[in-house]
């Protein structure tokens, strides 16, 4: 589950998402939700997107799996390379069919995400009978079987059971059962645990990595925790204000982060380990979309802006194997961060 | 600050001086605390059929200028222990005892009064502000309540000086909830709970709806309004990193009951109760280096519903360690016996038969 399992390879690629821009046309104008975000990942290897809510990284994943919401967004450029074909380019029934077979995606709700009037086992059974036009009776046959494989207990009894009749952690497994029905080759999880106790979210994560590692799927794991990202995570995308400020190997950005935001977010969360003293805050507040600061989206923030952060937007320089940083001064971050 | 003296410079005479309490002196203290909702069937003839057991039997104090930190994990009670705290709901039995009285039995006046004294801060800046009101009408409203803390054409310069002590501008009194962010929301409910000039303060899960670098500009103000006012907190969270932040003392809660209580390093860094040890040992911490060589205690299955908790200890279902015994003598929050005569941090209240220290806190 660490970095050893498939080298980034150029053949090992599975998704390949370049300059993507997603834009709201909204009665208040016109927000850049995404602006121009680019990222890869490969068979077995999790990618994690990190951002605070607004940032773009649901609105990302969303234009990915191809269920934007058509107005009030659009694609307005960019390409999404999946198995070498662009999905932007396909038409609607050809993304349907990637959609849940190839790439399946996890939402943090699992409550709202169902259907309430609908057994699970129908739900499940669906994807078998929509997709590969099984009977009724085997796709049932089929629902259990996920049930059982995502660690449901009697799943033969539960299968005609009702969303409501499931506790979160079970409803989060149903999820994970839904997206993996067809054994698709990429899943997105858009905060699978955040709603979880944290028990409960150990238990999930463990089966999310066991289940990917099994089927050698790619994970694009979609949070705000960094803790989270910690466990699991190969290569991690910092998110903010639309855009990547920073990718990097998972050990290597929590030991010198590039970016000051990526520096910010680590030195603003409170330790297990120790007390500490009085914590880092980054000042002032994210920007709002549809008003994102001129140059460095990140420079009325950041303890290191200078005049050229106010006008030109930093580019994502090369700052190591593997490692990204939209900062001017990616330099002066990642000594000072050692 | 300016603010410093102005809340503070009318003397009230029904108001205890400060300094009443030493710092370390119990302020509240809760004894055998219980809210048990009742299960009705019928609609003409309601009978009891059952009872929701949402907390049953804690006992704890909180002492003069603490940060009381209470974690568990959703349906543990540690609300509706909150609610009973700050008088919005009334325990089934037990007591809460605020100098010297019993509180949950008072009525009136009486509880008008101390409740004064003992104000709240809600999770969900967004339902907990009512929209159709403005900033100052909402930080002022204990005002109305209470007109004998500020005479009525003190107040707005009053709520000015509160936007002041959260950080926000005082000029934005006339604005509604809806043109603040959810960190700047926050700040508003912090401003109203202390507009009566508590001494206490219970804060459910305060920081739980906010991004990450706001989340530590609210802990940040939190820390710094202890100080300057002289408070008390009972900090309520299920997130383990920043309670152990915030508090001095840390209390556990699982189903309904503490199952562990002690100073933040006993419990974080010397738990005894299997519980703590297996919420502590899931905590994912921001640290790759740590995922190789940490020990994870999964626990099995759910937590069992409140309305049929099991007999004994509330945790056996789900223990490792369970023996016949866990399931027929409720285990008393005290420090074990093992432990009594030592001088180890592991000397701390654990309800649990077969209290042993384990590390699971991986330290630098």
């Amino acid at each position: 589950m660490s970095g050893q399992t498939t080298g980034p390879g150029e053949d090992a690629t599975l998704l390949e998402v370049r300059d993507l821009r997603v834009e709201f046309r909204t009665r208040d104008g016109v927000a850049q939700a995404v602006n121009g975000v680019s990222y890869r990942v490969a068979a077995g290897q999790t990618l994690a997107v990190l951002g605070e809510s607004g940032s773009g990284k649901s609105v990302t994943a969303q234009a990915v799996m191809g269920i934007l919401d058509s107005p009030p967004g659009f694609v307005t450029g960019g390409e999404v390379v999946f198995q070498g074909r662009d999905l932007l380019k396909l038409g609607k029934d050809e993304r349907r069919k990637v959609r849940g077979a190839k790439m399946a995606m996890i939402f943090q709700d699992a409550l709202s995400s169902l259907n309430p009037v609908l057994s699970v086992g129908a739900q499940l059974g669906e994807m078998f009978r929509v997709h590969e036009g099984t009977s009724r009776k085997e796709a049932r046959e089929r629902a259990v079987e996920l049930m059982e494989r995502v660690g449901i207990p009697a799943a033969r009894q539960r299968v005609g059971d009702y969303p409501h009749q499931f506790s979160g952690g079970m409803r989060q497994r149903i999820m994970i059962a839904m997206a993996l029905a067809l054994a698709p080759d990429l899943i997105i999880a858009d905060e699978p645990t955040t709603a979880l106790d944290v028990t409960v979210q150990a238990q999930v994560m463990d089966l999310l990595a066991e289940l990917q590692r099994e089927y050698h799927m790619g994970l694009i794991l979609i949070t705000h925790d960094l803790g989270v990202v910690a466990d699991v995570a190969d290569t991690i995308a910092v998110m903010y204000a639309g855009r990547i400020v920073e990718t990097a190997p998972v050990h290597h950005l929590y030991k010198a982060p590039a970016h000051p935001y990526t520096r910010g977010l680590l030195e603003s969360i409170p330790r297990l380990d120790h007390k500490g003293q009085e914590l880092y805050a980054i000042k002032g507040l994210p920007p709002n979309p549809a008003a994102i600061p001129p140059g460095c989206p990140f420079h009325p923030r950041c303890p290191l802006a200078r005049d050229v952060c106010r006008t030109d937007p930093p580019p994502l320089y090369d700052v190591g194997p593997g490692r990204t940083s939209a900062c001017h001064f990616w330099k002066e971050t990642l000594d000072g961060a050692r | 600050m300016a603010h410093a003296d102005g809340p503070q410079a009318v003397q009230d005479p029904q108001r205890p001086q400060p300094g009443q309490a030493a710092l370390g002196e119990p302020i509240l203290e809760i004894r055998d605390l219980v809210k048990h909702y009742p299960l009705t069937q019928g609609v003409l003839f309601k009978k009891q059929v059952g009872a929701v057991k949402a907390v049953d039997g804690v006992s704890f104090d909180l002492r003069k200028g603490e940060t009381l930190g209470i974690v568990g994990e959703s349906g543990c009670g540690k609300s509706t222990l909150a609610k009973m705290l700050v008088g919005l709901e009334r325990p089934t039995s037990g007591q809460i005892r605020y100098q010297g009285q019993d509180i949950a039995t008072l009525s009136g006046r009486a509880m008008k009064s101390v409740r004064r004294n003992i104000q709240m801060v809600f999770q969900d800046p967004y339902t907990s502000l009512n929209p159709r009101m403005t900033v100052g009408d909402i930080v002022g409203e204990p005002y109305e309540i209470h007109p004998e803390v500020a005479p009525k054409g003190d107040r707005r310069k009053r709520v000015q000086e509160l936007l002041d002590v959260v950080g926000l501008n005082p000029e934005y009194i006339n604005r509604y909830p809806h043109q603040f962010s959810g960190g700047q929301r926050q700040r508003i409910g912090i401003a109203r709970g202390l507009a009566l000039r508590p001494e206490i303060i219970v804060a459910d899960e305060p920081v739980s709806a906010l991004d990450v670098s706001v989340q530590a500009q609210v802990v940040n103000l939190l820390e710094g309004l202890q100080d300057e006012f002289d408070l008390s907190y009972v900090f309520i969270a299920h997130d383990l990193s920043v309670v152990r932040h915030i508090s001095d003392r840390v209390a556990v809660m699982y189903l309904g009951r503490l199952a562990e209580i002690g100073t933040d390093e006993q419990i974080y860094d010397h738990p005894t109760h299997p519980y703590t040890q297996a919420l502590l040992s899931a905590v994912p911490v921001p640290d790759p280096e740590a995922r190789e060589h940490r020990e994870r205690i999964l626990l099995a299955g759910d937590v069992p519903s409140p309305a049929d908790p099991p007999s004994g200890c509330r945790f056996r279902t789900r223990c490792w360690k369970a023996q016949p015994l866990c399931a027929e003598v409720v285990p008393p929050l005290e420090v074990p016996a093992e432990f009594q005569d030592t001088e180890s941090p592991a000397r701390h209240a654990s309800a649990c038969h077969f209290a042993e220290e384990r590390h699971v806190v991986p330290s630098d």
